[in-house]
């Protein structure tokens, strides 16, 4: 194979300019051309079911794919506190640079700026079409938009529907593919998981997938391939996604040559509720919105056994706002969850498990709520019981469903008594290795939403995935497919029967074979809780040299075992989630191991990744801007072996500082 | 806690199912309803025995997955509550739990608990949306929506598509996942250029789709996880017979 030159195809000009310029001289493809052109979008999430939508309006002929029972149930769904939009609504100062910003002083200096821009660029355009769509965003008395403030930045500019964004969002893009497939511009394939690209001449001509109702295996053609197919997060088997959230269709695609990049950018959420016990099955984000409202503590005194109520005011610390004062409670998410870690370490963690911090919401909910609306109703002088009562009300719009769902967990009520919280995984920055098109190092393989890695560096900011999803899937790839497809319309539709498609179903079935024949003992959940644990303990919230190693040691071995004693009940020829789960564990094994490797690779601490030797005396993480400002792009290889393609970062647009949120 | 189980198994769609009985011992009032079938089926797995097949994946309440009958109410006993976020300690030590797939004939059993929800899929693709192409839109805030108008499309958008309606229903109906979707739009300035073809599109694939007929027994809102209100119903039976009356009238 020729090795791999890294273009990130960053068009010339001015970083205000590059994406205007692009859109106007991007090759067009013509109406009668489109409708012989085949897209399969694999992945019907705010990415994949945005990108069908607006290219299935366009004229192509697209295919969607899903391994939930309907395209409405992606993962997007579970998205709770917003989306951002340099809208500037509410005349604070707001603006695409700002945005921009943000969004790459927030990733810790190690997102590609082209991107970045574009994406702030298109923010409010998503915002005026989901509208359109009939998003029911939250309004003020007087009918305009309202917006919420999210971490890491200094004005508000998140946009959101309650605590159910990502719901409300997803319907309407959802809605938006209903309507083509009602057409007949998409068909759909629910229930079906992509196992494998089909490559033919070296680019992607299609896929192949399973049906996971009667386990047969299916091949579909496409002159484009798209995965909007998610992030893998759940290779620390607990973590805020849903349980089906998986690296297969990335990791298939890595294998067949798109390079995988940042592997170990992996954002840990500060605000999650704690683990309660061993039959933990998946964690649940108690969103950031509400570190607008609730002041994170934890008692002064170590080991204090009072609840938190009669903790007396002064002898609460409220550690966020003694470090931070510049940002308080609303610092970035990678720097809450290590000084929540921080402080549990040191022993002064709350509950049972001594391993929480409290999220607190009485102070907001009396002094700022209830004497608002106390205020507005004329009532002079009201007493606790009133402002409660009021502020409750209020609180009770804002994040009624996020305080029902803290309540039905934990059997506690969150607007009497503080919740409590812990760190928890929930997002992946890193991901497949993606160009300024959305393509993939696999020309034809696109990549988009939570699944690529490019607008988020080293940490995400709240509310920026549901942006990003939006904005490759609705204003992104529709200009940018066309630069390639333009040179495809002379390539008529392959048949399957061609032996590119013969031999990626042979050896997708060889594989199903293998797992369901090993006949061992152990389940393949039992395989993930343990992958899990390694990559929690070892490739989490702290890292270091040592411990990487041996995760690595640990992986492999973990590896030998799974391939060997492996227990899938069940029939190969039907609906067998036990089966399904297999190749997604097996999957998830090799991805641990490429992280470690990664964050072995990165000797600096910078944004989610912490190395434990990179620190500042205070426990701030310590960048090497100087080793290692590049994306880590890493190439398959063959078995446990990757190459390492770097691609060099370069900041012309901004200063490039130490973080700092003091 | 010990817990006795007696859940629907079938192997597919073409053969039929019985009840079978199960004890899961060691059950933590902490655990989800699902963490406990986690739990059966990791024990089943070690005796040899195929585990249970479910629907399941947010575990949070809002993806509309999870879908289970329990002791003869959709998502279990509690209001406003799904599956997967009722927790054991709503049960007692030793008590035995029914538990069945949706009953439809609009949604046939796949394997087990786990049924075929697709025809609420080609309800929406009948006309639950705006016919608004990318591009297309004007700036978000020249379109002013009064706040309680914004709060009642939202609360009638808040439906999961779980189906729990169509299995509370004695006929099963369909109406208040079709009421949802009718009236959010209905009451948004964006909705009312399809106002009429949406509602008469969706009822006509509804009980094309084989749902039956509403009798207004309310079963399915005091069911419903998401407590979308029998005003939808009103609202849409509203709508229908407008936009028979205008469309006939053409
Ligand atoms: C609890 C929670 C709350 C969040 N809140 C916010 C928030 O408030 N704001 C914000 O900006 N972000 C938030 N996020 C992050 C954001 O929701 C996600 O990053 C984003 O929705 C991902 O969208 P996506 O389209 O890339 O992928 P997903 O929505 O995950 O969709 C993946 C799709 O791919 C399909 N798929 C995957 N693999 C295969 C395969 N092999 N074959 C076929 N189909 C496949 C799935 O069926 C699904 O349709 C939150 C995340 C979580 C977990
Ligand atoms: S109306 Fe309620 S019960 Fe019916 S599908 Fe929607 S959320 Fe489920
Ligand atoms: S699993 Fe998503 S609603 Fe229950």
């Amino acid at each position: 194979m020729a090795t791999i030159k890294l273009d990130a195809k960053v068009p010339e000009g001015p970083i205000g300019e590059k994406w205007t310029k692009y859109k106007s001289s991007v090759p067009l493809v013509n109406p009668a051309n489109k409708r012989s052109l085949e897209i399969i979008v694999v992945g019907t999430g705010l990415a994949g079911s945005s990108a069908a939508a607006s290219l299935a309006e366009m004229g192509y002929k697209v295919k969607t794919f899903c391994f939930q029972d309907s395209p409405r149930r992606a993962h997007s769904i579970a998205a709770q506190g917003g989306i951002n939009a340099a809208k500037n609504y509410q005349n604070d100062g707001d603006s695409t640079y700002r945005l921009f910003y943000d969004t790459i002083k927030g990733g810790d200096y190690r997102a590609r700026e082209g991107n970045v821009h574009r994406l702030a660029e298109v923010s409010a355009n998503i915002i005026d079409q989901c509208v359109a769509q009939g998003v029911p965003f939250a309004r003020d008395y007087g009918g305009m938009l309202r917006n919420r403030s999210f971490g890491g930045t200094q004005v508000q500019r998140t946009f959101y529907a309650a605590g159910q964004t990502g719901q409300q969002l997803l319907l309407g893009a959802y809605s938006a593919l209903e309507r083509q497939i009602g057409k007949g511009s998409v068909v759909n394939y629910s229930r079906h998981e992509m196992l494998d690209v089909v490559k033919i001449d070296g680019k992607a001509r299609g896929i192949i997938a399973r049906n996971l109702i009667t386990g047969e295996l299916e091949r579909h053609f496409g002159h484009a391939v798209l995965l909007c197919t998610g992030g893998y997060g759940n290779v620390f088997y607990l973590s805020t996604n849903a349980m089906g959230s998986n690296v297969t269709a990335a990791w298939k695609a890595h294998k067949q040559g798109a390079l995988f990049a940042n592997p170990c950018f992996t954002q840990i959420h500060p605000t999650c509720i704690p683990v309660s016990g061993d039959h933990q099955s998946k964690l649940t984000l108690m969103s950031e919105s509400l570190r607008n409202d609730g002041r994170i503590w934890v008692p002064k005194q170590k080991d204090d056994k009072r609840a938190a109520n009669d903790i007396p005011e002064e002898e609460r610390d409220y550690y966020l706002e003694r470090r931070y004062p510049a940002f308080g409670n609303l610092v970035p998410r990678d720097i809450a969850s290590r000084a929540a870690k921080e402080r549990c370490d040191a022993g002064y963690g709350v509950g049972a498990t001594k391993m929480a911090v409290y999220l607190d919401f009485k102070s907001n909910l009396i002094n700022k709520y209830g004497r608002a609306e106390a205020t507005k109703l004329g009532i002079e002088n009201p007493d606790l019981d009133t402002l409660i009562r009021l502020g409750k009300e209020v609180v009770k719009e804002e994040y009624g469903n996020l305080f029902d769902m803290y309540k039905q967990i934990t059997g506690e009520d969150p607007y009497e008594v503080p919740m409590m919280i812990y760190p928890a995984v929930h997002y992946t920055m890193g991901g497949v290795w993606v160009d300024y098109n959305l393509m993939t190092t696999v020309p034809g393989l696109y990549c988009l939403g939570e699944a690529n890695f490019s607008d988020h560096g080293a940490n995400r900011l709240g509310a920026s995935a549901l942006m990003q999803g939006l904005s490759d899937g609705y204003f992104v790839i529709p200009y940018t497919i066309g630069a390639y497809l333009s040179a495809e319309i002379k390539t008529k539709a392959i048949p399957t029967d061609h032996e590119a498609f013969v031999e990626a179903e042979k050896s997708t079935r060889e594989r199903i074979e293998k797992l369901i024949n090993i006949k061992g003992k152990q389940s393949p959940e039992s395989f993930h809780k343990r992958l899990g644990k390694i990559m929690w303990e070892k490739c989490g919230m702290a890292r270091s040299e040592k411990g990487l190693k041996e995760a690595i040691a640990e992986i492999q071995a973990l590896k030998k075992e799974f391939w060997s004693d492996l227990r899938v009940l069940g029939d190969i020829d039907g609906f067998n989630p036990e089966l399904d789960k297999a190749g997604r564990v097996a999957d998830f094994i090799e991805l641990g191991e490429l992280m470690c490797v990664d964050a072995l690779d990165r000797n600096e601490s910078c944004g989610g990744h912490f190395r434990e030797e990179y620190q500042e005396d205070g426990g701030e993480a310590m960048r090497d801007d100087e080793n290692y400002m590049y994306v880590s792009a890493w190439e398959h290889k063959g078995e446990s072996q990757w190459e390492l393609h770097k691609e060099e970062l370069k900041y012309e647009n901004i200063k490039i500082a130490q973080r700092n949120y003091k | 806690m010990t817990i006795n189980l007696k859940v629907w198994k079938q192997k597919n769609a073409k053969t039929s199912g019985n009840l079978e009985t199960y004890k899961v011992d060691h059950v933590s009032p902490d655990m989800s309803f699902l963490e406990m079938f986690d739990v059966l089926n990791e024990k089943l797995v070690q005796e040899n025995k195929e585990p249970i097949a479910f629907d399941h994946d947010c575990r949070e309440g809002i993806c509309g997955m999870c879908s289970m009958y329990i002791n003869g109410q959709p998502h279990g006993p509690l209001e406003g509550v799904t599956t997967c976020q009722l927790h054991m300690r709503t049960f007692n030590d030793g008590d035995t739990i029914v538990v069945e797939p949706w009953r439809s004939k609009a949604f046939p059993v796949i394997k087990d608990l786990v049924v075929d929800r697709s025809a609420f899929d080609r309800i929406i693709a009948s006309g639950g949306f705006v016919s608004v192409n990318t591009g297309n839109a004007q700036d978000a805030n020249n379109l002013a929506i009064g706040k309680d108008k914004a709060d009642m499309a939202f609360a009638a958008a808040a439906c999961i598509g779980c189906g729990a309606c169509v299995a509370a229903c004695k006929n099963a109906s369909a109406m208040l996942f079709v009421s949802a979707k009718v009236s959010q739009l209905a009451l948004l300035p964006q909705g009312q250029p399809e106002r009429e073809s949406r509602a008469l599109n969706m009822v006509a694939q509804m009980d094309a789709e084989g749902f039956g007929a509403c009798t207004n027994t309310g079963a399915c809102a005091a069911e419903c996880p998401k407590e979308i209100s029998l005003d939808n119903i009103a609202r849409l039976n509203r709508e229908f017979l407008g936009a028979s009356i205008s469309s006939t009238s053409v």
